[in-house]
C-alpha cells in the first residue's frame, strides 16, 4: 500500500534562504546591474523588479575538469551513414563533440547569467547607498495600502464581527414562521393555569379549560425545546473587504538645468533624486503624473528621453522654468484636485539678475500652492568644501537661502554623492509625520 | 500523516461497465490509489520486482523547482549555489524554454517519488510505473547502491546536515560557513571512496600480527649478514630518507584518492565544526556516486519497467487506447536518439540506449538469432528474460553492462561508430563502424566512455610532511595527455589551500612515462 501524500499545501518558497544567500553573494554585481537598469528605465517604472543579468565570473563554482582541448580521446557516436573504417574526417572549425563544450567554456566570461528580481529585492538594492532609514524603506516598498471597508453581511465570520441586529431579525422571522410562540404567551398561560388551580371548585368548562391549558403549555415547552431561539442559520456577520485607500492625485514636476555644465554625474544624481521622489509619491497617491521641464535660458516641457539625454546650449535663466511650470499647473492640474510636488535639480548657476525673480515667484506664487518644493544643488567635492558655511553657495543657493526658514514645505540641499540625496526627503517625511499621515 | 484531498477530478465511471481504471484526464487520489494497486500487481507478480515501500508525493511546479535546485533532495542544507540554480531555472521555466521533469525519485527507504500536480492521469500512471517501481527496484537491488548508500538513514542524515549547518551559521557566522562549503564543493567530485577500505584491525589482532612478525624475524635471523661491509654513507642517507618517506606514506595511508577525507582527517588548521561540514559534503558526494555510475542502467531499467507495465495494463483492459497512446507519445520523446549530425545531438541518450539494451536482452532470451547464440551463449534462448534482467540490474554498472550485453544487432541499429580524436592531429580517424570487424572495438570503446574513473580526472594526495613544512602535494595522473582544464584548476587549488592552511602543490604526472606535465602551486609566498 503506498503512502500518498499531498505536499502542495506545504510552506512555499523553500528556496528563499538560498536565493537570499545568492543575492548577498553577488551583491556588487547585481548592484551594478540595477544601477544600469535605473539609468535605462523610465522614472515611472524604475521601481519595478525584472530581469537582471550579471557576469558569470563572480559566481563561478570551480571544479577540477578535464581539458577538452588536450590529449587523445576515443569517441563513440550513433548515426553513421557514409563512413567506413579508416576514413579521415577533417575537424570542424570549432572542433567536434567535445570542442562544443570548449566554446562554451571559453565564452563563459562574456556569457551573462540572467535571472529576475522581485520588486522588493530590486528596491532594496536600489536604496542600498541612498542611506534610507529602514522604516522609510519598508514604507516605500509597500505599495498596497488597503483598509477594511464594510461590505454587506456574510453567514460566516469571526465572533467579534457578529451582527446582532441581523441575527435577531432572522431569528424572529424563523420563530414566527415555525410558530414557536414566545415566552410571553407561556407566562400568560401559566398565570391562568395557576389562577384556575388555586380555585378549588371548578365547573366542568373550567376543568376542561385547565386541562387544555396544561396541554398547551406542554406543547409550547416542547416546541421551545425543538426550535432553538437562535439557530446557526440565523447568524450573520459583518463582512469586510480590503479596499485600497482612496488616494488623491499628485503631479510631480521635474525641473532641471540642461545647460552644458550638467554632466553625466550630475544627471545621474538628479535621476536618482527624481526616482526616489516618484516612489514616495506613488505610495501616497493613487495617480502620479510626471512633467519634465528642462531649461537653459528658455524652458520647455519635454519627454523623459529628451529630458535626460539631450543637451542644449545656452545661458541659464531659471525663472523661465518656473513660469512654464506655473502655466502647466494652471492649464492642466487644478490645484484643488491635484497635489503639486516640485523637484528642481541644478548645478546652482543662474543669470544673476534672474535669481531675485525666482525667489519672488517661489515666495508669492509657487510655495503657497504646492505641497513640497525640493531643490538639490549638485556640487563637486571641491565645491562642497568651499561652501561649508550654511549661507554660502552658488548663485541660486544664496537666493533660495532665506526661503527655507520662511516656508516649511521648501527644502534645499547640497548633493555631492548618492548618500546626500535622502536628507532632502527627511524634511518631507518629518512634515508628513506631523500631519499624522505616515 | 496521509492528508488526502478528494476534490479534484471526477470518479471514473462504474467498474462494472468496464475494467478501465480511469477515463478522464484529471486525477484524484482515489484513482491514483486504484491505479497504483494495478501497477503493483503487475510489477510484483508478473515481473517479480522487489521494491522498498513506496511513498508518492504530489507537488506543485514551484516545489519541483525547489527540489531541482537542491540536488533533488527533499531536505538539503542552505547554500548560495542552490539559490543560483533556482533563479536560473526559474527564468528558463517561466519563459517556457524548458519544461520540468515529470517526476523525481529518491533513493531512500521508503522510496519517495515526487509527481507533478500538472500531470494528467495517464502521465501519473507512467510516472508511478517508472519511478515507484522501475527506479525503486534498481535502487534496492543494484550492488553499488547496496554497497555505498544506506537508504533507511539518508533522509535523517540530510535532516541532520541541514540543522547542523544552520547552527554553524548562527554560531560562526554565515560567511565562514559559506567559505568552507565553497571550498569543499570545489573538490567534491574527487572526494569519494571508489573501493571498500579494509576494516580496521582489532587491538588483539594488531598484537597478534606484531608477534608473528617478530617471530618471523627471529626465525630468519642469520648472523652472517652482520659481517657484510656497510654501504657508502651517502647512499645510506638516501636510503634512510626513502624509508622515512615510505613510512610516512604508510602512516597516512597515502596515496589517498578521497581528498576531502584526507583534509578532514589531517588538515592542520580546520576547526572541529569545519571538519564536520567537510564530512557532510563528502557524504553527499558519496551518496550520489553510485547514481553517476549507473545512469544508463537505472534509466534503462525504469523505462523498460514502465513500458512493460503500461502495455500489460492495456492488454488487461485496464487503460484505454487513448491513455496508452498518450503514454507512448511521451515514452517516444524520452527514448529519442538524435544522430551525431543532428543539431539536437548532445551525446548518447541514456534512456534510449538503456531501454534498447533491456528490450534487446528480452529478445535474445525469447527469440535469439544465430548471431546471438554465438555472442551470448549463456542467455540466448533461455526464455527466462525476467530472471536475466533482474540479475543484470543487480550485478552490473554502466561500463560492465555495456561490455557484457551490447549486441551486434544494437550496434547496427544505432549505427554506432568510433573515432579517435587526437588533439595534435588535423583529422579525426574512424576506427570502427558497425561491421563484423568493428563490433568488439565499438563495444569496448563505448563501455570505457561510461567508466567514470576514466571520464573524471584522477587526482590523489601524493605526499605531505606533517612534521616539516606541511606542504600538501596533489598529483593528477594524466592519461592520454588529457590534463586538467587550466581555467579552473588554480581556483580549485586555492580553495584547497583555504582548507589546508599551508602550501598546496598540484602536479600533473604523465601516466605513460611518469614525466611532469604541469604544476600549480598556491601558498604563502605567492600571497606575500
Amino acid at each position: 500500500m503506498p503512502q500518498l501524500i499531498d505536499r502542495r499545501p506545504n510552506p512555499r518558497e523553500k528556496s528563499l534562504g538560498n536565493r537570499q544567500r545568492f543575492l548577498r553573494r553577488s551583491r556588487e554585481e547585481i548592484k551594478r546591474a540595477v544601477d544600469q537598469a535605473v539609468n535605462e528605465r523610465k522614472i515611472s517604472d524604475a521601481g519595478n523588479g525584472g530581469s537582471i543579468s550579471i557576469p558569470k565570473r563572480g559566481i563561478k563554482e570551480p571544479r577540477f575538469r578535464l581539458s577538452p582541448q588536450h590529449g587523445d580521446r576515443q569517441r563513440v557516436a550513433p548515426g553513421n551513414k557514409e563512413f567506413v573504417t579508416g576514413d579521415k574526417i577533417k575537424k570542424p572549425q570549432t572542433g567536434s563533440g567535445g570542442s562544443g563544450k570548449e566554446a562554451s567554456d571559453s565564452g563563459e566570461a562574456e556569457d551573462d547569467f540572467v535571472f529576475s528580481l522581485s520588486r522588493s529585492e530590486f528596491l532594496d538594492i536600489l536604496f542600498d547607498d541612498l542611506e534610507l532609514p529602514d522604516l522609510i524603506k519598508s514604507s516605500l516598498m509597500d505599495t498596497a495600502v488597503s483598509e477594511p471597508r464594510r461590505a454587506g453581511y456574510s453567514s460566516d465570520g469571526t465572533t467579534p464581527n457578529l451582527n446582532v441586529l441581523r441575527t435577531m431579525r432572522n431569528s424572529i422571522g424563523r420563530r414566527i414562521a415555525l410558530n414557536r410562540g414566545g415566552s410571553s404567551k407561556l407566562r400568560e398561560l401559566e398565570a391562568e393555569a395557576e389562577e384556575l388551580a388555586e380555585n378549588c371548585d371548578l365547573d366542568i368548562s373550567q376543568r376542561t379549560r385547565l386541562a387544555h391549558i396544561y396541554t398547551e403549555i406542554e406543547e409550547l415547552r416542547r416546541r421551545a425545546k425543538r426550535i432553538p431561539f437562535i439557530d446557526p442559520i440565523d447568524i450573520r456577520y459583518n463582512r469586510f473587504e480590503k479596499q485600497p485607500v482612496p488616494m488623491t492625485k499628485a503631479v510631480m514636476f521635474c525641473l532641471m538645468d540642461v545647460s552644458g555644465s550638467m554632466g553625466e554625474h550630475e544627471k545621474d544624481l538628479a535621476k536618482r533624486f527624481f526616482v526616489l521622489l516618484h516612489l514616495f509619491l506613488q505610495r501616497q497617491y493613487e495617480r502620479v503624473d510626471i512633467v519634465f521641464i528642462r531649461h537653459t535660458h528658455v524652458a520647455q516641457e519635454v519627454t523623459e528621453e529628451e529630458f535626460f539625454y539631450s543637451r542644449e546650449s545656452g545661458g541659464t535663466v531659471v525663472s523661465t522654468a518656473l513660469d512654464t511650470m506655473l502655466d502647466i499647473l494652471g492649464e492642466r492640474y487644478v490645484v484643488s484636485d491635484w497635489n503639486a510636488y516640485v523637484a528642481q535639480a541644478s548645478d546652482g548657476d543662474n543669470f544673476s539678475s534672474d535669481t531675485a525673480r525666482c525667489v519672488e515667484l517661489l515666495d508669492e506664487k509657487i510655495l503657497p500652492i504646492c505641497q513640497f518644493y525640493a531643490y538639490i544643488e549638485v556640487l563637486t567635492e571641491q565645491e562642497k568644501s568651499r561652501f561649508s558655511e550654511p549661507g554660502s553657495g552658488k548663485e541660486l543657493w544664496r537666493g533660495y537661502h532665506g526661503l527655507a526658514d520662511k516656508w516649511a514645505n521648501f527644502s534645499a540641499k547640497h548633493v555631492v554623492s548618492r548618500g546626500d540625496i535622502y536628507p532632502v526627503f527627511r524634511e518631507l517625511f518629518a512634515k508628513r509625520k506631523q500631519e499624522g499621515r505616515l | 500523516m496521509t492528508k488526502q484531498r478528494l476534490k479534484r477530478g471526477k470518479k471514473a465511471s462504474g467498474n462494472n461497465r468496464s475494467k478501465l481504471l480511469f477515463e478522464s484526464a484529471d486525477w484524484d487520489f482515489e484513482t491514483i490509489q486504484r491505479t497504483y494497486e494495478a501497477i503493483e500487481d503487475i510489477a510484483l507478480n508478473d515481473l517479480g520486482l522487489s521494491v522498498y515501500p513506496n511513498q508518492i508525493e504530489i507537488i506543485s511546479s514551484e516545489q519541483m523547482l525547489d527540489a531541482y535546485c537542491s540536488v533533488g533532495m527533499p531536505v538539503m542544507y542552505n547554500h548560495w549555489s542552490f539559490g543560483k540554480r533556482f533563479v536560473a531555472e526559474e527564468v528558463m521555466y517561466r519563459k517556457g524554454y524548458r519544461g520540468l521533469a515529470y517526476e523525481i525519485v529518491i533513493n531512500s527507504d521508503p522510496c519517495i517519488s515526487y509527481c507533478m500536480e500538472e500531470n494528467t492521469m495517464a502521465m501519473q500512471t507512467l510516472v508511478v510505473a517508472h519511478a515507484a517501481f522501475g527506479h525503486n527496484h534498481f535502487f534496492k537491488n543494484n550492488y553499488l547502491f547496496q554497497q555505498w548508500t544506506n537508504a533507511e538513514a539518508i533522509l535523517d542524515y540530510f535532516e541532520f546536515a541541514k540543522r547542523y549547518i544552520a547552527e554553524c551559521e548562527e554560531r560562526h557566522g554565515p560567511r565562514a560557513v559559506e567559505d568552507t562549503l565553497d571550498a569543499a564543493h570545489a573538490v567534491m567530485d574527487q572526494s569519494v571512496f571508489r573501493y571498500r577500505r579494509p576494516s580496521k584491525l582489532k587491538v588483539g589482532e594488531i598484537e597478534r600480527r606484531q608477534k608473528e612478525r617478530r617471530r618471523h624475524q627471529e626465525e630468519n635471523y642469520r648472523d652472517i649478514w652482520r659481517t657484510v661491509p656497510r654501504q657508502d654513507k651517502d647512499e645510506a642517507d638516501d636510503d634512510e630518507s626513502q624509508k622515512e618517506l615510505a613510512e610516512r606514506k604508510a602512516e597516512l595511508n597515502l596515496p589517498e584518492e578521497n581528498l576531502l577525507y584526507f583534509i578532514q582527517k589531517h588538515s592542520p588548521v580546520l576547526e572541529p565544526w569545519q571538519r564536520e561540514i567537510i564530512r557532510i559534503v563528502r557524504s553527499v558526494s558519496q551518496y550520489f556516486y553510485p547514481q553517476k555510475q549507473t545512469k544508463l542502467m537505472n534509466e534503462g531499467c525504469a523505462t523498460f519497467v514502465h513500458y512493460y507495465i503500461v502495455n500489460r495494463m492495456y492488454d488487461l483492459g485496464l487503460i484505454s487506447e487513448g491513455t496508452l497512446l498518450e503514454i507512448l507519445h511521451s515514452h517516444c520523446n524520452v527514448v529519442f536518439q538524435p544522430e551525431f549530425d543532428d543539431p539536437r545531438y548532445s551525446g548518447i541518450n541514456p534512456y534510449a540506449l538503456g531501454f534498447a539494451m533491456m528490450q534487446d536482452i528480452k529478445r535474445i532470451c525469447d527469440e535469439p538469432e544465430p548471431e546471438d547464440l554465438v555472442w551470448f551463449p549463456d542467455i540466448a534462448g533461455s526464455g527466462d528474460w525476467r530472471g536475466t534482467l533482474k540479475s543484470v540490474w543487480s550485478n552490473y554498472r554502466d561500463e560492465s553492462f555495456i561490455n557484457q550485453f551490447l549486441s551486434p544487432r544494437l550496434i547496427r541499429e544505432f549505427k554506432l561508430f568510433t573515432v579517435s580524436d587526437k588533439a595534435t592531429a588535423q583529422h579525426l580517424r574512424v576506427d570502427a563502424i558497425h561491421d563484423e570487424d568493428g563490433y568488439r572495438r565499438i563495444r569496448a570503446d563505448l563501455a570505457s566512455s561510461y567508466d567514470i574513473t576514466l571520464g573524471e580526472p584522477d587526482i590523489q594526495v601524493a605526499d605531505v610532511d606533517l612534521r616539516g613544512n606541511r606542504e600538501l602535494v596533489l598529483r593528477q595522473t594524466v592519461r592520454d595527455g588529457v590534463v586538467l582544464a587550466e581555467q579552473d584548476r588554480e581556483e580549485v587549488v586555492k580553495h584547497i589551500h583555504y582548507l589546508w592552511g599551508y602550501d598546496v602543490r598540484l602536479e600533473g604526472i604523465s601516466g605513460e612515462d611518469g614525466g611532469s606535465v604541469f604544476e600549480v602551486a598556491v601558498g604563502e609566498d605567492e600571497d606575500a
